[in-house]
């Protein structure tokens, strides 16, 4: 029988080793990594990770448990319907970014919502200095009315200065 | 004409560098067949190499005419290809026959200039932009054992158009 899919969810200040430490426990108690996404926000580690365990939830939180804890690092198991091989192919990719302030993702991403799009994968960041910080977003997803009704749609963002561009991806299969 | 197998990574043979091809004769033209046939039969492909069939000679197919709206020089057979120049950068996404589930983001030449033989073993010359261009250049990886795996770049990056240079 084919192993349970976990989503392991591990938070925390982060320090050199971090990815090392959980993943060679992960390793050390026969868990198997699918898909992740590791990455630094706000001076924070975070890994969201697809984890395949031969055993019940509990069981693999009693393991992780106290090497997260030791790591000082928060951790969250839960069970998934998931699988590998289950990627879409995006076709369009959203950049944005402007002068800071509330709200720039909720209206962004409501815009493009309603003009149909179905969002994969999307990354942001605040650059600039702390003075004038920079709000920036790559969105990639699938544009189910097309990339004219997107760009039409993030009109009212791009007069309130926000800068958009709306591009196909083209992927070549070679 | 005959479908062939194409191999998938981890095999080993895709970073084999293929030899320059020395007979333009029926066979060469036999497997430029079964190779564009295996091309068109890959869902959505727009090139082959040879060498991703286990053949290691330098020969490539690009065909990108099905794209709407883009300057391409219909289907190409370019045997020994040689790209003499490149100019400008540009991000794009590639996929590959040889790496199934995957793609990823490749910085290549916006333009290309080339030279080649046809199927008859006479010597071409090409310009390339774009999509073209970069379907050329995924492929001639190909023939020296360079898969679009080993030139990604992260996701978590992009590039903004410039509106004003000034």
């Amino acid at each position: 029988m084919e192993q349970q899919w976990y989503m392991l969810t591990v938070i925390g200040k982060d320090k050199p080793g971090l990815v090392a430490k959980v993943t060679a426990a992960l390793f050390g108690i026969g868990c198997n990594l699918g898909e992740t996404s590791m990455i630094r926000l706000g001076g924070n580690f975070t890994m969201m990770l697809m984890v395949q365990y031969d055993g019940n939830i509990a069981e693999l939180n009693t393991v992780i448990t106290p090497v997260t804890n030791e790591l000082l690092l928060r951790c969250h198991v839960d069970a998934i319907d998931g699988q590998l091989h289950d990627h879409r192919a995006s076709d369009v990719r959203i950049s944005v970014y402007g002068a800071d302030r509330t709200g720039i993702v909720s209206q962004v991403t409501n815009a493009l919502a309603q003009a149909g799009l179905d969002i994969f994968d999307l990354i942001s960041d605040v650059g600039g200095t702390p003075q004038h910080p920079v709000y920036i977003m790559h969105i990639e997803g699938h544009a189910a009315q097309g990339l004219e009704v997107l760009q039409n749609a993030l009109c009212t963002s791009i007069e309130q200065g926000i800068e958009v561009h709306v591009a196909p991806i083209d992927t070549i299969i070679g | 004409m005959a479908l062939l197998n194409v191999l998938v990574v981890p095999d080993e043979r895709l970073k084999q560098v293929s030899q320059p091809v020395e007979q333009f004769d029926s066979s060469l033209r036999d497997f430029i067949q079964d190779l564009e046939q295996t091309m068109r039969a890959g869902p959505g492909g727009v090139g082959i190499a040879a060498a991703q069939v286990a053949h290691f000679e330098r020969i490539v197919i690009v065909d990108v005419s099905s794209k709407p709206n883009i300057k391409h020089h219909g289907c190409l057979v370019l045997i020994n290809p040689e790209i003499t120049q490149w100019e400008g950068m540009v991000q794009g996404r590639e996929g590959c026959m040889s790496v199934p589930d995957y793609t990823g983001n490749v910085i290549r030449a916006k333009s290309i200039q080339l030279t080649a033989y046809d199927k008859f073993g006479a010597k071409q010359s090409y310009h390339c932009e774009g999509y073209e261009a970069r379907a050329i250049q995924h492929e001639v990886d190909h023939l020296d054992g360079t898969l679009f795996l080993d030139r990604v770049v992260s996701r978590r990056t992009d590039i903004f158009k410039r509106k004003h240079y000034q």
